[in-house]
């Protein structure tokens, strides 16, 4: 079965579309990203997924309930970080775990062992009495992220849940959605961080302009933009960057810094061209990578072509 | 039905304590009707338990309606509203734990006037009644302020600001300060489209043994307001909730 199905799914603000008629689906057990520019739709998107705003055309089915007919069953089985969420900040973390537990329904004696691995697990157990307003940005989202796991959900929407945090914090919370995946639950993650969603999703999709431009696993989408690899050569001495335009499979010159990058789509063929060139000019290569296309590469220019 | 209900005890638990177990809210929410009331009677040769009925239902009707137009506003500004939109909650469940809060923090100040009445020798006459009036007079104010809650708005001074334009009005056409019987025709139509004018006059038959209407006639008025602000407030808040977000 799949963890979520979409068909048609259409959102309008007066007469602005937000999303356009998407269609799509998330297989059970996958960390499925969804990428998208600044007012892309990815969140209008979300929101209707998880069941907060109404779509106005389409029907959206979470394990099989229908998220407009049985809302309630449907929410129930999925954990919510939303964008702008925030935990109450007058509460205790305890009392927001709680409140959370009390919402879905986890009996009180599981609800106070969840809570207790949880606050383990994010390294927030000896703040557990104090109240959120005393967190850091950090521990906010680290208490967001047990609040949406404090009913066991089989599915859950990571709304860009690293967005701001340090570099300690962002490690911890994609390293949970690692182990929460292994354990078996969907993820369905948006973000802006292109390296994120190349490291955790098995399959992304690209949104623009509530359309959908591509859905695939990132390798595969990084395969669809070819002649986009290029080789990185430093010199011990400054060079023309027109003396390279010429060489064999070489589409492109680029300065990049001390840099020259070179796009081709021949690149052993143009790594021996550099060699051949340092000989021949008594120069030194300080520094030579092949680069492939980055998810970020794939994400520009699709987003672009949509333009 | 029992799970969403539960769920709405553990909403107006969250409430109480972020929104009204707060030194300042208690404190305001007797003082306020106190001194509202005591600058409209003194001078005036009224005898005590006229003005302790009065005084109970504008406590209770004060209290009732202190927080409940705040809570959606300052949850938006806050940013905790999209998390309860996100649970599985009907917004009736939401709207109901709002309310539950309200009624208990009602209820509870509306102990005050009546211990202050005992206290200076006023006798309660009818106990039941008087319990069911404040009970359902909490739960119809309550209701209304969560009308007032549905102004699709992060500001709660709007709110507030709107809330009592439409709360002082009230006070004057219930017959608090002047019975219903002495107010001119046209003053007791529109006492008559008023749900306070219904709580005060089960207040003064539970203390005075006198009403102005028939006391069926308070209960089910209190009764038919309550489902229409309750009603209204549900549809007003379905409608408002994606603009907040």
């Amino acid at each position: 079965m799949n963890a979520i199905e979409v068909d048609n799914l259409t959102k309008l603000f007066d007469d602005f579309t937000a999303v356009d008629h998407l269609d799509f689906k998330v297989k059970n057990g996958e960390i499925f990203g969804f990428l998208g520019p600044n007012g892309a739709g990815k969140t209008t998107t979300v929101r209707m997924l998880t069941g907060i705003i109404k779509p106005d055309l389409g029907q959206v089915s979470i394990m099989g309930h229908d998220i407009r007919q049985d809302p309630i069953r449907a929410k129930q089985i999925m954990g919510v970080v939303p964008e702008l969420s925030n935990a109450y900040t007058e509460l205790t973390a305890w009392n927001n775990l709680q409140f959370m537990a009390e919402l879905y329904g986890v009996p009180g004696k599981d609800a106070r062992q969840r809570a207790e691995e949880l606050l383990g697990k994010f390294d927030l157990y000896e703040r557990k009495d104090h109240k959120v307003r005393t967190f850091s940005k950090g521990m906010k989202q680290k208490l967001i992220l047990a609040m949406s796991l404090m009913n066991d959900p089989e599915i859950l929407f990571l709304d860009e849940p690293t967005s701001g945090l340090d570099v300690m914090s962002a490690r911890l919370i994609k390293d949970m959605v690692f182990e929460l995946n292994k354990e078996g639950k969907t993820i369905f993650l948006t973000t802006h961080y292109m390296e994120e969603a190349n490291q955790l999703c098995s399959r992304v999709a690209i949104i623009n302009h509530g359309k959908i431009a591509a859905i695939d696993a990132p390798e595969k989408l990084k395969m669809r933009i070819g002649g986009l690899e290029w080789v990185e050569v430093s010199f011990d001495m400054p060079v023309d960057a027109s003396d390279f335009s010429d060489l064999s499979g070489v589409i492109d010159v680029r300065m990049s810094g001390d840099k020259l990058r070179l796009y081709t789509n021949e690149p052993g063929r143009t790594i021996y061209q550099l060699v051949d060139y340092s000989r021949s000019n008594d120069l030194e290569i300080v520094m030579l990578n092949t680069l492939t296309p980055t998810l970020e590469d794939v994400f520009i220019k699709l987003t672009e072509e949509m333009e | 039905m029992i799970d969403q209900l539960k769920r709405a005890c553990a909403i107006a638990k969250k409430d109480i304590r972020i929104y009204y177990l707060k030194g300042p809210v208690v404190i305001f929410g007797i003082l306020f009707p106190v001194f509202l009331f005591l600058a409209f009677v003194i001078g005036r040769d009224l005898p005590v338990d006229f003005l302790i009925a009065g005084l109970l239902s504008m406590t209770i009707f004060f209290t009732s309606m202190s927080i409940t137009p705040v809570i959606a506003p300052t949850e938006t500004q806050t940013r905790n509203l999209e998390r309860l939109a996100a649970a599985p909650v009907s917004i009736t469940t939401v709207l109901m734990g709002d309310m539950l809060a309200s009624v208990l923090f009602g209820i509870g100040i509306s102990l005050v006037p009546i211990i202050v009445g005992m206290a200076i020798g006023v006798t309660v006459e009818h106990p039941f009644i008087l319990a069911a009036g404040i009970v359902l007079a909490a739960f119809c104010f309550s209701a209304m302020g969560l009308i007032f809650s549905s102004t699709p708005t992060s500001m709660t001074s709007t709110v507030m600001m709107i809330s009592t334009m439409v709360k002082f009005p009230l006070v004057f056409i219930s017959g608090i300060f002047i019975p219903i019987r002495e107010l001119p025709q046209w003053g007791q139509v529109l006492a008559s489209v008023s749900p306070l004018t219904y709580i005060t006059d089960l207040c003064r038959y539970s203390f005075q043994g006198t009403n102005y209407y028939p006391i069926w006639m308070d209960i089910a008025a209190l009764v038919i307001f309550l489902v229409i602000f309750m009603t209204a407030a549900v549809k007003f808040h379905e409608k408002s909730l994606p603009k907040r977000l």
